[in-house]
């Protein structure tokens, strides 16, 4: 199926492989695999199931994206939602924690979709508003301390294990899945790329854009829940304060980093999550090497730029080579 | 326009929020608590000067927190381990920061990139930087510290009027009259509201978009030097989300965040509003840090709903689509 996995994606796979032989480098058993209780270790299952939350964001955060839009808040939401989780997790049964954790996440999208769809503002300025009310209110909901939970189901959410594979890694698979059957599958994603391209022309079109748009947030939102309550079963406890902090820029660049264009109009699942699978590759890398961790900022700084410079509307020509490279029209 | 322009309105906000909080807890309104006030806020309110100047050409700054952790961390080393004189390290930082937002808006402008993404990549950069030079906290012991942090004028009624306080009130009288007097200021508006007809009318965009980064990045480098005397130490974590509180503060004064239209004046009030949230907080006693960004989140919904519903009275048929910042 060529639309999940497009021929563009070949700088993201090459840039992959080259960190991975990287990392290979830097630690000779980063490729090691042991089956241990049923279940694998080695560092390339850690970078798959540390890279989770990112993905999942990224899932949500490149179709809020390809409508010309912007999720800031989606760590924020991450911090709610695991807050509620963590909250629930020793009273209620692992549905009830579920369909609570999601429904605020939705509900989250909801608003931001609200926002941007009905009272028409930029998504970058009706976002900022939950990303900087949302932590109180998880701390709210948290009463300002760390919660901690023993709920063996949620913590099995976390750290247990499926066929082998991390639980987590399961679930952003299957979200990748479903996320990519609903919008590929169907006109969906077409409609949601011709939002972003030019809302006003597709809404004279017959495309409904505002249902569009409260889709695409409303889904971040739940992605965004989901990471939330990954994360908050991946340390037993929910921190209002640090969960999810810094994770929107982390999956903005996913999203940028999987070639899809800040400015709207085109976009692919699959790249996204590769893009949050080369910044957790990169980190792990960089932990592994021995540098302190603090490098992490200046690479993903540098790549950033180098990835906005490649996209660049100026440097087109330099685009068209590499878009002739990659085989496809620029 | 019609109604009330939205610097009134924040103004209002400030005055019935001050009231309220007076006739709860009296002591409120003495001088004394209006000098914290400023001094607390001094860094947030430098920071939002340059903010706003960056809001109302259209763009955006997300690097600024982090220009700010990075200058007390350069200050603090360069003063303590290296033994250069506290104003050379000023001026060397405040040289630093200028060319690095001067970096940012070249970028912006050759490259024809989104703000919101190069300056996130100017954030990145910047808080690694500071990582890289150090990840614990510097104290900073130097003689000039303890005379600016003992310096301060007596208002009536016990009050002191602290040296960083002083400087920003300096600074938002100065960046008030930038923008509201000199031909940069009214290039600022051209700017952001329309970038096409600002160069048709022989506006040179590209210098004007540099000129504007490099003030705000000048600006987050003071609020970083004052950031330093305020807490006489230098911590790569420092100002962290300060660009969030900014942001906040610039659109809470009734600054258009599509650009062209506000105020640094607005900007300061906004300010003062978040400064008084928090004093209410802190006087309560009962209420916890966290209502502070929520009562902020609460104040930022409402001025955007407001904002919003006077562009759409400006101009009815709104075909503006929604979009990143551009």
């Amino acid at each position: 199926m060529t639309a999940l996995l497009p021929r563009r994606g070949l700088a993201q796979i090459l840039a992959l492989i080259v960190i991975l032989a990287v990392d290979r480098v830097v630690s000779p058993q980063f490729f090691d695999l042991r089956l241990q209780d049923g279940r694998l270790f080695g560092s390339l299952i850690d970078v798959l199931n540390r890279g989770t939350p990112v993905a999942l964001l990224s899932l949500g955060m490149v179709l809020v994206i390809a409508t010309r839009g912007i999720d800031l808040s989606v760590g924020a939401v991450m911090a709610i939602c695991g807050a509620i989780a963590a909250s629930l997790a020793d009273s209620h049964g692992l549905p009830v924690v579920l369909a609570a954790a999601l429904g605020a996440g939705l509900v989250c999208g909801l608003w931001n979709g609200f926002l941007v769809a009905v009272l028409g503002m930029q998504p970058i300025v009706a976002t900022l508003i939950l990303m900087v009310a949302g932590r109180g209110i998880a701390q709210l909901i948290t009463e300002g301390r760390i919660v901690t939970f023993s709920s063996p189901d949620l913590v099995w959410l976390g750290n247990g294990s499926v066929l082998g594979l991390p639980v987590p890694v399961v679930i952003a698979l299957g979200m990748l899945i479903l996320t990519g059957a609903v919008v590929r599958g169907s006109a969906l994603g077409l409609l949601i790329e011709a939002t972003g391209g030019n809302a006003r022309a597709s809404e004279l079109a017959g495309v409904g854009t505002r249902a569009m748009i409260l889709a695409v947030y409303v889904w971040c939102g739940v992605c965004a829940a989901l990471a939330g309550v990954i994360a908050a079963a991946d340390i037993m406890g929910a921190d209002a304060n640090n969960a999810g902090l810094w994770l929107e820029l982390d999956a903005i660049l996913a999203v940028v980093i999987g070639g899809t264009s800040l400015f709207g109009g085109r976009f692919s699942l699959v790249l996204a999550v590769l893009g949050a699978l080369i910044i957790q590759t990169m980190n792990t890398g960089i932990l592994l090497s021995g540098y302190p961790p603090e490098f992490n900022l200046l690479v993903k700084a540098v790549v950033v730029l180098a990835v906005l410079l490649l996209q660049s509307p100026k440097l087109s020509g330099f685009a068209g080579v590499m878009a002739r490279l990659r085989g496809t029209k620029p | 326009m019609k109604g009330l322009p939205p610097v009134l309105i924040t103004a209002i906000v400030l005055v019935l929020g001050f009231a309220a909080c007076a006739v709860q807890f009296p002591n409120i309104a003495s001088t004394r608590v209006v000098g914290n006030l400023l001094t607390d806020n001094a860094f947030l309110g430098i920071v939002a000067v340059g903010m706003t100047f960056v809001i109302i050409s259209g763009g955006i700054d997300l690097s600024v927190g982090s220009v700010i952790g990075f200058t007390t961390v350069f200050v603090a080393l360069v003063i303590e381990r290296w033994g250069v004189p506290p104003l050379a390290a000023f001026l060397a930082i405040l040289v630093l920061s200028a060319a690095f937002g001067a970096a940012m808006g070249a970028v912006i402008h050759v490259f024809d990139l989104p703000p919101f993404i190069v300056t996130l990549a100017g954030m990145f950069l910047a808080r690694g930087a500071s990582f890289l030079l150090s990840t614990e906290s510097v104290p900073i012991t130097a003689p000039i510290y303890s005379t600016v942090s003992d310096f301060a004028l007596r208002m009536p009624g016990g009050g002191r009027l602290t040296a960083i306080a002083i400087i920003m009130l300096v600074i938002v009288i100065g960046g008030a009259l930038l923008l509201h007097l000199t031909r940069f200021g009214a290039n600022v508006y051209a700017l952001g509201g329309s970038r096409t007809t600002a160069s048709l009318m022989g506006v040179a965009v590209g210098k004007m978009t540099i000129k504007i980064y490099m003030l705000s990045s000048l600006l987050a480098g003071i609020a970083g030097i004052v950031f330093s005397f305020y807490t006489s130490a230098g911590y790569s974590l420092s100002a962290v989300g300060v660009e969030l509180d900014s942001i906040a503060a610039v659109v809470i004064g009734g600054t258009l965040l599509t650009g062209g239209q506000g105020s640094v004046i607005g900007t300061f009030l906004g300010v003062l509003i978040q400064g008084m949230i928090q004093t209410y907080i802190n006087f309560d006693g009962t209420l916890s840090s966290w209502w502070t960004k929520i009562a902020t989140g609460v104040l930022l919904f409402a001025f955007i709903a407001l904002q919003q519903g006077l562009v759409a009275l400006a101009r009815r048929p709104v075909t503006k689509s929604a979009g990143v910042a551009s």
